[in-house]
């Protein structure tokens, strides 16, 4: 049984078609990598499972059972966290709170405010934000939200992680220290799915890919069987993949 | 049959009273962002301008709107150049700067409405213009002239927009006020221009309804609501929709008049709270 | 460390509230009539003003439902009249206000913003013009009449409501649910997506609000032997609220009473002074209110201390 699977997942809006008919599945532990154009339908597809968006067709089970038509925070609970494309934390709330929403409300199994706390210090200190555990969020530099972004998902407690671009925006240095962290995020046992842009990291760390195209699956494997698609290579021409 | 030929051309004048009443909310929220609940006010102050026109200088209740407009405009300039301004200067976001002017709003209609009863009175006032009816189809004069007169400047307020510098202007701050000033439109400027048109609209329109019905300092409220809940129909900011927003509600307004009249007003909020819950965005929202 | 220092915060806060408590409550036994008139009326918008702040503060939906809560105490209070003891009147209005306010909360879930705003100004039209029918057709008047209760009774009423209220606010603000509301109020989307119900949390929030609200109309109702939809179902009563609030400041609690209590006594003020301008200074007061003070007496204040300190930073 795979951890996560989607059958015909397909989302329109009005005329226009987002995700057509894709079918696509997570295996406990792997990471998988999310590649296409802009407005291919990544972030659709990431809005989908985690129910930001209802599907228009098609069906998406977890652990064996359909998650369609569940609330947000159910799906959340379950043990499916995200993160967002353009960092959506709580500005105005100090750093270390901002996770406590995560570890108090996401788990699934109601924890006490001290327990929740302490899960709180404990992801901070994991995405290495411990020093700024009492800044407002907002005051954060990017490359921090985005790792504040990953530990109020870790603090739900996941066992499948959405990580929506976190590397976008980031230096050298900054995609450096994302691919060691989600290298670290792998080793406790947790399942990950990213979309990215910056391809030799997503080539670097992902077991396996999807490419996606105007909505549709064109290629689906390893990074080198992706790498050697003549689909793939049609839709990135010129691009060094 | 006869009965419905009645309720139609009822509803449809009535309409273009409220689009007119409608078009200058909608054109202070779509572009300066200011929900203002003072909107009806204004409508209150040019009906008793033109009252009090009519009763001191004897000048006919249609020309008045030359006068009556232009003051509201003025007025409208001034108060957003001063209150709302400021109010936009000190908000952090667009949304609390929405809040905030809806209160102030809420403010300037103590002031406006209490210094309208302190000029002129609480009394019921009213005059006779053109009340005799088209003998075929018992229309009031009066109100066929209005609905003609909103004809006329619907017109030409949409050919300010559509061809003038300044109204392209309006139109491309409404759409994107950032775009807008990119390419050289003096947004401030914009603004003020804008709130101040509202007022002058509803000026006018207050100008037109006092020769139709009986006016009170009291009645500014009232068509508030009624501009809200056409301007909530045809989307808020959308000009094209507070006119057809504004016509349905006519219909409306005399299809309910004529079977149950104490229930027009219930009629309104219900159409308005579905309509707000069914379709935000408005009839003509996406 | 950290712990003792909170529960020490916390023991200070409930003791200054229980000496507060007391002091207001014996003050009947010492002062004249028009002190405990004043002060009914400065604890009725207290009440309001509070139970406002508890929903529209932290999640910054503008809600203008008040009157339409408040409103219902009134009716609740007029119908049972006479055939049910007070603090049962009381209550009864509370849990009608909560279920009718769970139904509306449920109804506006996909509102935002200004929308919210326009529908709770909307309805409390809709209930007041909906009341009116109801009456000229099942009872065929426009009014009804309320048993009033002595001066005192309702005094020490609407203090237990008041201290209800803010008992609630504090217990609501620091719970989960007080964070659950301030990052819903942040990023609701971010909030459904870390695990909060955020429909949940809103609609019941909203609804312990309109609690309090029900019950000050219940109350104030037997002040007046007369009540009709116009006088119950006032815009005012839901307007006044917010500027109160922000007249006084939101940051915390403290905030949204004084505010209350300053705005009714301004307003006292300017009505024995200038009963004909009352109503014009007021619009004034308050859109100088919003324009000069973006947060508040209590922000202004700490303005002014922070000045007085030399430009330093005040704790926080």
């Amino acid at each position: 049984m795979h951890l996560l699977e989607g059958e015909g997942v397909s989302r329109n809006f009005g005329g226009l078609v987002a995700v057509a008919g894709v079918d696509f599945y997570v295996d406990q532990g792997e990471i998988l990598g999310l590649i296409g154009p802009n407005g291919a339908g990544k972030t659709t597809l990431f809005n989908l499972i985690s129910a930001a968006l209802p599907p228009s067709a098609g069906t998406i089970s977890y652990e064996g059972s359909p998650i369609t038509g569940l609330p947000p925070y159910k799906i959340c609970r379950l043990g499916i966290a995200r993160t967002f494309q353009t960092v959506k934390i709580f500005a105005h709330l100090p750093t270390v709170r901002n996770v406590m929403v995560g570890s108090l409300f996401g788990t699934g199994s109601r924890s006490s405010a001290t327990e929740a706390l302490r899960i709180a210090d404990e992801e901070l200190e994991f995405v290495e934000l411990s020093s700024l555990r009492d800044v407002p969020a907002g005051d954060l530099t990017l490359a921090s939200q985005k790792r504040l972004e990953v530990a109020r998902a870790l603090a739900t407690q996941p066992k499948l992680l959405l990580l929506d671009e976190i590397m976008a925006g980031l230096t050298r240095n900054e995609v450096e220290e994302a691919m060691d962290l989600i290298a670290r995020i792998r080793a406790r046992g947790i399942t990950v799915v990213m979309i990215e842009h910056v391809m030799h990291a997503i080539m670097g760390i992902c077991d396996r890919i999807i490419v996606l195209d105007f909505g549709v699956k064109i290629a689906e494997g390893t990074p080198a069987e992706v790498a050697a698609d003549k689909k793939v290579i049609e839709v990135y021409l010129g691009e060094e993949i | 049959m006869i009965a419905f030929r009645d309720i139609f051309i009822t509803g449809l004048l009535l309409g273009g009273i409220f689009a007119l009443v409608s078009v200058g909310l909608t054109l202070q929220y779509g572009v300066a962002r200011v929900l203002n609940v003072a909107h009806g006010e204004f409508i209150m102050v040019g009906a008793f301008m033109t009252f009090w026109l009519l009763g001191s200088a004897n000048l006919n209740p249609l020309l008045s709107v030359a006068i009556t407009g232009p003051v509201a405009f003025i007025m409208g300039f001034i108060l957003h150049k001063t209150l709302f301004r400021r109010l936009m200067d000190t908000s952090p976001s667009l949304d609390i700067f929405e809040g905030k002017s809806l209160l102030a709003s809420f403010g300037l209609l103590y002031v406006v409405q209490n210094l309208a009863r302190i000029i002129w009175g609480s009394d019921v006032e009213g005059y006779n213009f053109l009340n005799s009816t088209v003998t075929a189809a018992q229309i009031p004069l009066n109100r066929l002239v209005a609905l003609a007169f909103v004809v006329v400047l619907g017109g030409a307020f949409y050919f300010f927009l559509a061809r003038t510098r300044l109204g392209k202007a309006i139109r491309a701050s409404a759409q994107s006020p950032t775009t807008a000033e990119l390419m050289g439109v003096d947004i401030r400027n914009v603004l003020a221009i804008c709130f101040g048109l509202g007022l002058g609209l509803a000026a006018i329109a207050g100008s037109l309804l006092s020769t139709l019905f009986a006016i009170q300092t009291s009645i500014g409220l009232g068509y508030t609501v009624i501009a809200m809940v056409v301007v909530v129909m045809g989307g808020l900011g959308s000009i094209t929709g507070a006119m057809i927003g504004g016509i349905i509600l006519g219909l409306v307004s005399s299809t309910v008049t004529f079977f149950h009249p104490s229930l027009t007003m219930i009629a309104y909020y219900v159409i308005f709270i579905v309509l707000l819950l069914a379709r935000p965005k408005g009839i003509m929202g996406k | 460390m950290k712990a003792i220092q909170m529960t020490r915060d916390k023991s200070v806060t409930l003791g200054l509230l229980i000496v507060a408590f007391l002091i207001l409550a014996l003050l009947p036994q010492f002062t004249s009539g028009y002190l405990v008139t004043l002060l009914i009326d400065i604890l009725k918008f207290a009440v309001l003003t509070v139970a406002w702040v508890v929903f529209s503060g932290p999640t910054g939906y503008m809600s203008l439902a008040t009157a339409a809560f408040y409103g219902l105490g009134f009716y609740i209070a007029a119908v049972f009249s006479g055939t049910v003891p007070f603090p049962l009147l009381i209550m009864l209005a509370g849990a009608s206000a909560f279920v009718v306010a769970l139904g509306v909360g449920a109804l506006t879930l996909r509102l935002r913003g200004v929308y919210f705003a326009i529908f709770t100004f909307a309805l409390v039209l809709l209930v007041q013009n909906v009341v009116l029918e109801v009456e000229r057709v099942v009872t065929q008047t426009r009014g009804r009449f309320v048993e009033t209760v002595s001066t005192e009774g309702v005094y020490y009423a609407i203090l237990i409501v008041f201290f209800l209220t803010i008992l609630a606010a504090m217990l609501i603000r620091r719970s989960r649910y007080g964070l659950a509301l301030q990052s819903i109020g942040e990023y609701e989307e971010a909030a459904a997506h870390s695990g909060i119900n955020v429909v949940w949390t809103k609609v019941l929030t909203f609804a312990t609000s309109a609690v309090f609200m029900g019950m000050a109309g219940a109350i104030i109702a037997t002040r007046r032997t007369y009540i009709d939809p116009y006088i119950a179902f006032n815009l005012n009563t839901s307007f006044l609220p917010v500027l109160m609030a922000m007249f006084g400041g939101m940051g915390n609690l403290v905030g949204p009473v004084l505010g209350a209590a300053l705005f009714t006594y301004i307003g006292e003020i300017l009505l024995t002074r200038f009963p004909d301008l009352y109503m014009l200074i007021f619009g004034v007061v308050l859109i100088v209110s919003i324009l000069f003070m973006p947060n508040g007496v209590l922000g202004l204040a700490q303005g002014v201390w922070r000045k007085m300190r030399g430009g330093g930073h005040a704790p926080s």
